[in-house]
Formats: C-alpha cells, sequence, structure tokens
C-alpha cells in the first residue's frame, strides 16, 4: 500500500439475511482514497452509499474482503477496537446534525474530547479554536434549541474536527439546508480540506455538493459505474 | 465536562418527570425510614435482651404476683446465676396523662441483673442508703427535665399510700445509662421494701421475677426446672427467655414484622414499577443519541456505566431526600411519644439499610435500558431514524 494511500477497500462484499433471502449490497468493491482527497460519493437511493460509508466509518464490518487504513486493516476489529479506532481517527458530520439537546454549543463540541486524556483547559483550549473555526465562537453557551439549521451543521463540523481526526466522513451535510447555508457549510468543509489537509468523503445526493469535492464517484448498485475527474470538478465549481 | 456531567444533564432534560420520579422514590424511604424506625422502637426489648436472662411470671397471666418466697427457691435452682425481682407501680407524674414507667426493684441485686445499665457509683452508694431514693432513666430524666437531688410527686394509679392518697415523694438520687443507645432508659425504679412498707394493701408478694443462668446452653433446662418446682402450688410459674417474652409481648400487637414487611413491600415493589418504566421510555427516546455517543467513539460498556449512574443517581436523589424526611418525622414523633416509643430512632442500621436498599433499586431499574443500550446496533438505531 502506498503512503499516499488512506483507506483501500479490496475485493469488499457486504450481504445480509432478509428472511431466508441472502441481499448483496457489494460483491467485490475496490477502491483506494488518497490523503488528502475530498470525495464525493453519488448515487440513487439503494446503491449503497450509506453502507459503504457505515463500512468506512467502522461502525460496520464486511462480509468478505479487506479494509485498510493507514496500513492497517480494521475489518477484523472488535467493536471496542472499532470504537477506539473511531475516535482516533474518524470526525462524523450527519444529515440532522445529530447534537445532544441537552448540551450547549461548547459542550457537544467537547464529547469526543472525553475520549482522550487531554486535560479540561486543553480540551477547552481546543474546543474553543474549533468554534472559531467554524465562526461560532460567540455562540458557544447557546443549545441547539436556540440555533438555526445552518449553526447546527457548524457546531456539528466543530465536533468532528476537534479531535482532529485525520479523515471526515459526511452524510448528506447539506441535505437539511437551503442552498445559501449549504454552500457556506461545503465551502467551510473545501477550506477544512484546502488549508487543513483533511481527507474528506462525502456522500450526497445533490451535484451541486458534490461539485465541491475534488473527485466524485458515482456508485450504482454496489459498483462504481463513473468518475468525475479533479479537472472537471474544478471547471463546474 | 465529564461522564457524570453527561449524566447529570440526561437526569435533569425532563424537569417534570425527574421531579414525579424522584417524588415516587421520596415516598417509598419516607415509608421505609419511619416504618423500620417503628419496627425498631418495638422491637428493641428484644434485641437488647440478654441470651442469659429468664423472666417467671405467674402463670395465669403477667399481671397476677408471685409469692415472695419464690425469690429464694429460685436462687436456689441448680444454673441460677444471680436473682432479681419487680413489681409493677403503675406510675404517673403530676396528672394521670403523664405516664411514668415506675418498678418497686430489690435495690441490691437490679443493676447486678440488668448489667448493661449503667450507674455511677456513688450515686448508687446514695440510693441505697435512702430508701425514699429512686434511680431514673436518662430518657425519662431528659424528658422531665429532672436532675439530681430533685423531689419528685409520683401518683399511681393501682396503689394507695398507708398516709391517705396515691402519691408517693420520691428523691431522684442517681440517673442511670445504657451501655448501648437502643437499651431503654425511659423508666424508673425504687426500692421494693419502702414501696411495701408504705403502700396500703402490704403484702408478701413480687411482681415477677428476674435471673441470669450461668449459660444461655442452661436457659431451657432451668426454666423447666424453675416450673415444675412450682407446679401444683397455688402460684404456678412460666418461665421463659426475656427475649421471648418481649416478642411475644410485642405479637400480642399483630405480627408487627409481617405488617411492616407488606407495607414497606407494596411501596418498594411500586416504584420499581415505576421508576424502571420510565427509565426504560427515557432510554428508548434516546436511543438516536446513544448511537452516536457510539459513533463517536465512546464504547458499549462506558454508555452501559452510564446509564446505570444514571438510574443510581435518580434512587439516591429520591431516596435522600426520603430518609432525610423520614429522620425528621421520626425526629419528631420521638420527641411526641417518648414515653409509649422511647426507643424510636433512625439509627445507622437503618441508614445504611436503606443506602443499600437505594443501591439496589438503582441497578434494577438501570439495568434493563443500560443492556439495551449496550446491545445497541449503531446502524439499526439510525435506521429507526
Amino acid at each position: 500500500m502506498s503512503d499516499d494511500n488512506l483507506f483501500e477497500l479490496k475485493a469488499v462484499a457486504k450481504r445480509f439475511k432478509k428472511g431466508k433471502e441472502t441481499i448483496s449490497i457489494f460483491d467485490d468493491l475496490n477502491m483506494t482514497i488518497k490523503r488528502g482527497d475530498f470525495l464525493a460519493i453519488m448515487g440513487p437511493s439503494g446503491s449503497g452509499k450509506t453502507t459503504l460509508l457505515n463500512l468506512l466509518g467502522g461502525v460496520d464490518q464486511p462480509t468478505g474482503g479487506e479494509i485498510v487504513f493507514d496500513g492497517a486493516r480494521i475489518d477484523g476489529l472488535s467493536e471496542g477496537d472499532l470504537a477506539k479506532w473511531r475516535a482516533n481517527n474518524i470526525g462524523f458530520i450527519f444529515q440532522f446534525y445529530n447534537l445532544m439537546p441537552m448540551l450547549n454549543a461548547a459542550k457537544n463540541v467537547e464529547l469526543p474530547l472525553l475520549l482522550t486524556s487531554l486535560s479540561s483547559k486543553q480540551r477547552q483550549q481546543r474546543v474553543d479554536t474549533a468554534l472559531q473555526l467554524v465562526g461560532l465562537a460567540d455562540r458557544a453557551k447557546h443549545m441547539p434549541s436556540e440555533m438555526s439549521g445552518g449553526q447546527l451543521q457548524r457546531v456539528a463540523i466543530a465536533r468532528a474536527v476537534v479531535s482532529d481526526p485525520k479523515l471526515l466522513l459526511c452524510d448528506e451535510p447539506t441535505g437539511d439546508l437551503d442552498r445559501q447555508t449549504a454552500d457556506e457549510i461545503l465551502e467551510m468543509l473545501q477550506l477544512l480540506n484546502r488549508e487543513f489537509g483533511k481527507t474528506i468523503i462525502m456522500v450526497t445526493h445533490d451535484p451541486a455538493a458534490a461539485r465541491h469535492a475534488t473527485h466524485t464517484l458515482h456508485l450504482d448498485k454496489g459498483q462504481f459505474v463513473g468518475k468525475d475527474e479533479p479537472e472537471l470538478q474544478e471547471k463546474s465549481a | 465536562m465529564k461522564d457524570l456531567y453527561l449524566v447529570y444533564k440526561n437526569l435533569t432534560r425532563k424537569k417534570l418527570r425527574l421531579f414525579l420520579t424522584s417524588f415516587a422514590i421520596f415516598i417509598a424511604f419516607l415509608i421505609f425510614g419511619a416504618v423500620t424506625a417503628l419496627q425498631g422502637a418495638l422491637n428493641s426489648g428484644v434485641e437488647m435482651s440478654a441470651d442469659n436472662r429468664l423472666v417467671v411470671f405467674n402463670k395465669i397471666n403477667f399481671t397476677q404476683s408471685l409469692p415472695y418466697a419464690y425469690v429464694n427457691k429460685v436462687s436456689g435452682i441448680e444454673g441460677v446465676n444471680q436473682v432479681t425481682f419487680a413489681n409493677w407501680f403503675g406510675g404517673y407524674y403530676q396528672e394521670p396523662a403523664n405516664q411514668v414507667v415506675t418498678m418497686a426493684v430489690d435495690p441490691d441485686s437490679y443493676f447486678e441483673v440488668y448489667s448493661e445499665l449503667v450507674v455511677a457509683p456513688e450515686q448508687k452508694a446514695n440510693w441505697l442508703q435512702n430508701q425514699a431514693g429512686v434511680m431514673v432513666g436518662e430518657r425519662l430524666a431528659k424528658v422531665n427535665n429532672w436532675q439530681i437531688g430533685d423531689r419528685i410527686p409520683v401518683s399511681s394509679n393501682i396503689f394507695s399510700n398507708k398516709n391517705g392518697g396515691q402519691t408517693w415523694d420520691l428523691v431522684v438520687e442517681g440517673i442511670f445509662t445504657a451501655s448501648d443507645p437502643q437499651v431503654d432508659t425511659g423508666y424508673m425504679v425504687f426500692h421494693y421494701k419502702y414501696f411495701m412498707e408504705t403502700q396500703s394493701w402490704g403484702g408478701d408478694y413480687v411482681g415477677w421475677i428476674v435471673l441470669t443462668t450461668d449459660d444461655p446452653a442452661l436457659n431451657e433446662q432451668v426454666a423447666n426446672a424453675i416450673d415444675e418446682s412450682f407446679a401444683n402450688s397455688q402460684a404456678e410459674t412460666d418461665t421463659s427467655t426475656e427475649k421471648a417474652f418481649n416478642k411475644a409481648f410485642i405479637e400480642q400487637i399483630g405480627n408487627i414484622g409481617l405488617i411492616i414487611f407488606g407495607v414497606v413491600f407494596m411501596a418498594f415493589f411500586t416504584i420499581l414499577v415505576l421508576v424502571g418504566n420510565t427509565m426504560v421510555l427515557a432510554i428508548r427516546e434516546r436511543t438516536g443519541e446513544i448511537a452516536v455517543l457510539k459513533t463517536l467513539g465512546f464504547s458499549s460498556p462506558r454508555i452501559f456505566r452510564m446509564i446505570l449512574t444514571e438510574s443510581c443517581l435518580l434512587a439516591f436523589i429520591g431516596g435522600l431526600l426520603g430518609l432525610g424526611a423520614a429522620y425528621l418525622v421520626v425526629g419528631a414523633l420521638s420527641q411526641m411519644m417518648a414515653r409509649f416509643l422511647p426507643n424510636l430512632v433512625l439509627g445507622p442500621d437503618i441508614v445504611l439499610q436503606a443506602l443499600g436498599y437505594m443501591l439496589l433499586l438503582g441497578l434494577i431499574t438501570g439495568i434493563a435500558p443500560a443492556y439495551q443500550a449496550l446491545r445497541l446496533n449503531i446502524i439499526t438505531a439510525f435506521a429507526r431514524g
């Protein structure tokens, strides 16, 4: 595996049992994701986008094949080891933000840091930096119920980056936002990719959102059926 | 922020639910504290009875007296160590409603047989010298604010004084305490001989005899020997251990233990169902949030512990408040009923027992939702929305 590669999927299979029937989502999926990529994955409903994201995020296990992250296989890890791996390497951004309603913005951002050995002061510094990065330093004490959709997604982005993960996984991050707010969020993801070198994988239905990525892979019936070149992406953007 | 902060925020996110659930637990522990203290007060005589102490009553019933001569005969029976005797006086102070438990006892042997009672030697010496002297238990002295040297007129609702009236002027010569705070000191004792000489009925009898055996293993043998030696006499005896006698006396009211168990069981069973149901619903509502925590990297055992901590915290919030209220209620009742229930206290044993029940309640009500969260599959949870 090249040092440039962050993720490598080799002959990955994923099958579900539904009653007596076995449903195959992926049969022989291969892909490589390089460090610093901003990859958009598009495809119709049922194409396997979310399942792929779950496999990449270590919340699901393949039924066959290998998933190699940063030179180490993660497909055989136990549930506990996968939880540690996620805490150390992955930042998650969801369509509906998934913030804790009883915690203010700063406490929501601090959540992943509870899984580190940082002191309270160090955690506070990181939280302040993350909130500044997303432009919400003045909203630190605000509760989720007091914020707009765009602000909630910014808090979710701050939560995703606060522990400085290598990879950000975004599941329809703009699916619940208006065009203008969606563009602001996507520009923020571009900033994280370009300026901070974060590798980003984004699942989306929205071609306008995908154009913010450096590559787009099209998935259909468990197979990659097309790829938009970086040059095309730049032009489109 | 620590896990405990998350637990606290989850617990307090629905204030009304927290209040209602805590209130149910509060009531259960209030009942537990008050009722267990009551049981302790009723049972203190049984609990504090010496293992080797026997009481000899008239076989007809304990209100009937025994001939004085029995005292010497009992002393001579093999296995008997020390013997004393007493007579019920039926006293009240100043007015009939103000009952004071008073007994005429043998001053030389009474405190020997009741060795758990503590008397200062100089006070006992003064009492032995003064025929009209009375030894007052610490609790009774405190209730009536009596001091050593006080002259107290004590009246009997049974006996008359030879000089007319029903009142005896007694002098407080000493205040006895007890080696264990559970031992009753809510009564007083005065000279048997003085009582017999001054009361109008006269007579040569005692109310009951109390004795200690050389060894608790001899209790049955000694009891049988006493009862056999007075069989077919005019005053047959019924000898039993002090523990058995006190227990039988309390059970005249009814099976207190069973009643109290029933009350406490119903209270706890109700809150167990109520709190358990509340916890299950609360955690089910948070399925999505638990899935997010797991996605972020919180391990399943850590979430399991957080939910158990939450249920235990809930049990302790309601439980400690309930126990605190029980402490105040028992304290107030203890003041009001000092004469009838002198040992009505919410002691450390009840507190420890209650803390144990709080922990148990928290664990039992939290285990099902915590296990549900432990087993929660992230993908399934997100799919449920």
